[in-house]
Parts: C-alpha cells; sequence; structure tokens
C-alpha cells in the first residue's frame, strides 16, 4: 500500500491504495465518484476519461499512485457547486447528444478538453479529436452538434 | 482488470532509476504507460517492480540545437506536437506525433516509451530511421540504424535508458500513414527524408520491423515526385499478412504512403 494525497473536483483526498489500483478504480471504488464509467478496459473507448492536471488521459490507463501530487476532474466536478451544469453538459442536454449515456462521461471530459484546445473546432476537428471515444448509441452525430453548438455560443 | 501485485517508486534521477533497476529481479520503466500498462493489465508481462521516469527532470522538451532538432525522451506526443521548435525545424514530425492514436494517448505517450518498444506498427521508429537521427541513452548514444535490431525488440542493454533523440534536420520530409482503422496505428507509413546529399526512406508497420528500402531511395534521389514512388513495385515478401491486410495489400500501400509523404514533402 502507498499513501497518496490529490486534489479531485477541488478536494484534496489522501488515501491508501494498492500499487496497481488503476485511477479509474480508485475514483469509483475508493472515493464512489461511478460518474467514470470502464467500457472497454483496453485502452480504446474513452468512457474513463478525466481530466489529470488539466489535461484528458483514460484513468484505466493509469495508475492512481501516478496521481499523486496531481490534480484530477471527474465529472462529478464540472456542474457548478449550484447544480448548474457546465456549458458542454448542458449542451448535450439541449442537442440529445445521449443515448443510453455509458459513453456521456468520457465525451463529456473530452468535449472539455478539446474545446480549451482548439478556439472553434469545425466538424471535422471534432469527429478527429474524438478518435478515442466510442459510442454505440447514438451514431455520433448529435455528440459533433452539441460540441458545435458550445464552441460556436 | 487489475495488473499482477508489483511495487511502483517514482525515480527522482536516471542514476537512481538505473540503480533501482539494477536491485530487482523483473523491473520496467513507466513512461506514458500507454503501452506498459494495458500489457500489465492483459498480464503479457508481470513485473516486480515498476520505476517511474514521470518525475525525472529534464525529459521533457524539444529544443533547436545547431542543425539538428533534439527531442527529450519523456516529451509526450502532444507536446512534440505542440512545439514551435519542432514546426520551425521538422514539420513532418509534427504530423507524425499528431496522428499517433487519439488525444487522449498523446497526452501521455513519449518519444523514449515509443522507441524502446519499437512495435512494428508504431510511427516514430519511421521519423528515427529515415533522418538518421541519434538515441541518446544514459549510457551512450546509438545510432538509428543500429537502434531497431528486430520485432520488439532494440539495442537497449537491460536497465538502459533512453533519455532524448537527436535528430538531423533535413531539407525536406514527409510522413504519410494509412491508420489502421481501429487502433490508428500504422498499417504502413512512410516517412521520407532529403537532405539533399543524401535521401532516406524508412518504412514502418509494413514488416516485423521498422526498415529502409534503398530502391525507393535510389529512385527519388534521381526524380523527386509522388509518381516515382508510386511507380516502383514493392515485393510483398517478408511483408505482415494479418486479418488486417495481407502482405501484397501492403506492399501495395508502401508506394501509395510513399507517394503521398512525397507530396507532402513538396507542399
Ligand atoms: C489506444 C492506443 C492507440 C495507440 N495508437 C498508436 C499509434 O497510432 N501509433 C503509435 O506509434 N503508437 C500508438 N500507441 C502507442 C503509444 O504511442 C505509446 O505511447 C507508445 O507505444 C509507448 O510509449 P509510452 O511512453 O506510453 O511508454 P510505456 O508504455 O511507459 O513504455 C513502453 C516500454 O518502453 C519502456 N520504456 C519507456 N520509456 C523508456 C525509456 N526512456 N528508456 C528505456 N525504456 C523505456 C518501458 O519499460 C516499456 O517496456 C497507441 C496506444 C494506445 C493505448
Ligand atoms: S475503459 Fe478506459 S478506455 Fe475504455
Ligand atoms: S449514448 Fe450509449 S454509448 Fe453513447
Amino acid at each position: 500500500m502507498t499513501a497518496i494525497t490529490l486534489t479531485v473536483n477541488g478536494k484534496t483526498v489522501s488515501a491508501d491504495v494498492e500499487d496497481r489500483t488503476l485511477l479509474v478504480h480508485f475514483l469509483r471504488d475508493q472515493l464512489r465518484l461511478t460518474g467514470t464509467h470502464v467500457g472497454c478496459d483496453t485502452s480504446q473507448c474513452g468512457c474513463c476519461m478525466v481530466h489529470l492536471s488539466g489535461r484528458a488521459i483514460k484513468a484505466c490507463t493509469l495508475f492512481a499512485v501516478q496521481a499523486d501530487g496531481e490534480s484530477v476532474t471527474t465529472i462529478e466536478g464540472l456542474a457548478a457547486k449550484d447544480g448548474t451544469l457546465h456549458p458542454v453538459q448542458a449542451a448535450f442536454q439541449e442537442h440529445h447528444g445521449l443515448q443510453c449515456g455509458f459513453c456521456t462521461p468520457g465525451m463529456i471530459m473530452m468535449a472539455t478538453d478539446m474545446l480549451a484546445r482548439h478556439k472553434n473546432p469545425d466538424e471535422d476537428k471534432i469527429k478527429k479529436e474524438l478518435e478515442g471515444n466510442l459510442c454505440r448509441c447514438t451514431g455520433y452525430l448529435n455528440i459533433v452538434k452539441a460540441i458545435r453548438a458550445v464552441a460556436e455560443a | 482488470m487489475y495488473p499482477a501485485p508489483f511495487r511502483f517508486t517514482r525515480a527522482k534521477t536516471i542514476e537512481e532509476a538505473e540503480t533501482l533497476f539494477g536491485k530487482s529481479q523483473d523491473a520496467r520503466y513507466l513512461s506514458g504507460g500507454m503501452t506498459l500498462i494495458p500489457t500489465m493489465k492483459l498480464r503479457l508481462v508481470a513485473p516486480e517492480d515498476v520505476i517511474d521516469l514521470n518525475a525525472i527532470p529534464g525529459l521533457s522538451f524539444a529544443r533547436r540545437d545547431g542543425d539538428r532538432l533534439v527531442v527529450g525522451a519523456r516529451t509526450r506526443h502532444a507536446d512534440v506536437s505542440a512545439s514551435p521548435e519542432a514546426l520551425q525545424a521538422i514539420p513532418a514530425l509534427i504530423h507524425l506525433a499528431s496522428h499517433i492514436g487519439d488525444p487522449a494517448v498523446r497526452h501521455r505517450g513519449t518519444l523514449g516509451g515509443s522507441i524502446a518498444n519499437n512495435d512494428p506498427a508504431a510511427d516514430y521508429p519511421s521519423a528515427v530511421l529515415a533522418l538518421n537521427a541519434t538515441v541518446k541513452t544514459s549510457r551512450r548514444e546509438i545510432l538509428a540504424e543500429d537502434f531497431f535490431t528486430g520485432m520488439f525488440s532494440t539495442a537497449l542493454e537491460e536497465g538502459e535508458i533512453v533519455t532524448s533523440v537527436s535528430f538531423p534536420i533535413p531539407r525536406r520530409a514527409g510522413y504519410a500513414k494509412f491508420p489502421n482503422p481501429a487502433s490508428r496505428y500504422a498499417m504502413v507509413g512512410v516517412f521520407v527524408a532529403d537532405f539533399g546529399h543524401t535521401l532516406r526512406v524508412a518504412v514502418t508497420g509494413a514488416g516485423p520491423c521498422v526498415f529502409r528500402h534503398t530502391e525507393m531511395e535510389n529512385a527519388l534521389t534521381k526524380n523527386f515526385t509522388p509518381e516515382t514512388a508510386k511507380a516502383i513495385r514493392i515485393s510483398p515478401d517478408g511483408l505482415n499478412g494479418d486479418l488486417h491486410g495481407s502482405a501484397e495489400y501492403r506492399a501495395h500501400l508502401v508506394g501509395i504512403m510513399a507517394s503521398r509523404a512525397v507530396e507532402a514533402a513538396l507542399a
């Protein structure tokens, strides 16, 4: 076991973790932040995406010990304290960017990361940036539409 | 999926990392983790010790050094993609780095990890070989020609750490890959580098290990056009055939990717 201290959604968290614990399991099982999902578990689908010190990463492909001293933002950390949705969350709702919702937390964490890196991504850019996020329901059209809407706003 | 238990240690210096490695029965270095962690989860490897290189200072940079571009081993693909020095010196390298996997993979994966792993379908080995780069390690300098020794194998000794790669800056260069539609790894990727006095072509994805194509080099030296590249008949002998494509298909792709790489170099 290793003692780690990190910031999760703005709060300092200290915990003992087994060295082999993946960040996604630490978030879900120890911190009970179950918005971050495990889809493929093989680094392909992006359902587990969170921000590690400001960058979107796959939490199934990082050990929790690697996040020691860093800051992590999960889907639970996006909305305002009073519950007002983050603009990307609101746009996914508005534009029906989800059906079953399983991929949605990862899609939204990728979308917020993408919008931070690109000023006004066009449809083609958005599709390329979503390379590492798989959705089995929507056919992506409304996901792209939702992200475009935020980019344009 | 959990990997088998192991001990995690964050090394603060190269020396400390090598010492830790030497003391362990079975250790692995951890850089971006984009290959190591998935293979540990699948229990294809189960090291006793994982030695993290991520806290060692001075391994993440891209800077001009005379007629060379030097890139630190832990420079992540996203940081190479966004480097103004790299863009100015070797734009083809930016193109390559920004087409590896997906954004989250590029946020973690590193140059050193990629070449140390030497996946037959990895992108970076083609740039290292075509640009005739020098790989700097904790112990010595290794020429690209001697570095990639076979499928998933390199000239690195037990415990040796890649610290940077020094790329000579070509007059012009281009990279084109046909990505596997699922993984984005190269079905075939071709890097063409023209130095004026010499011209080098390296092919990845097509064979068990990155290789130079001398016939293509000779033809392009005489006539640097996409048509020249496309006109060369590539033999499928020794190329990879698998569920993604036959050796014949890959041979055909080598010519097409080479012509696109030349087109990119001329653009
Ligand atoms: C979904 C997905 C898609 C991908 N797509 C592509 C793609 O399109 N093209 C492509 O080229 N790659 C692709 N990759 C691989 C990616 O580029 C990895 O970053 C790369 O293969 C390994 O680099 P790493 O830094 O993650 O190394 P790690 O996984 O940390 O390490 C890999 C190996 O190298 C050793 N090692 C690491 N650093 C050093 C060092 N400095 N010195 C000595 N040994 C070292 C490790 O011990 C380990 O054995 C993909 C990966 C994933 C998960
Ligand atoms: S669960 Fe992490 S990428 Fe699919
Ligand atoms: S909404 Fe169901 S997987 Fe995307």
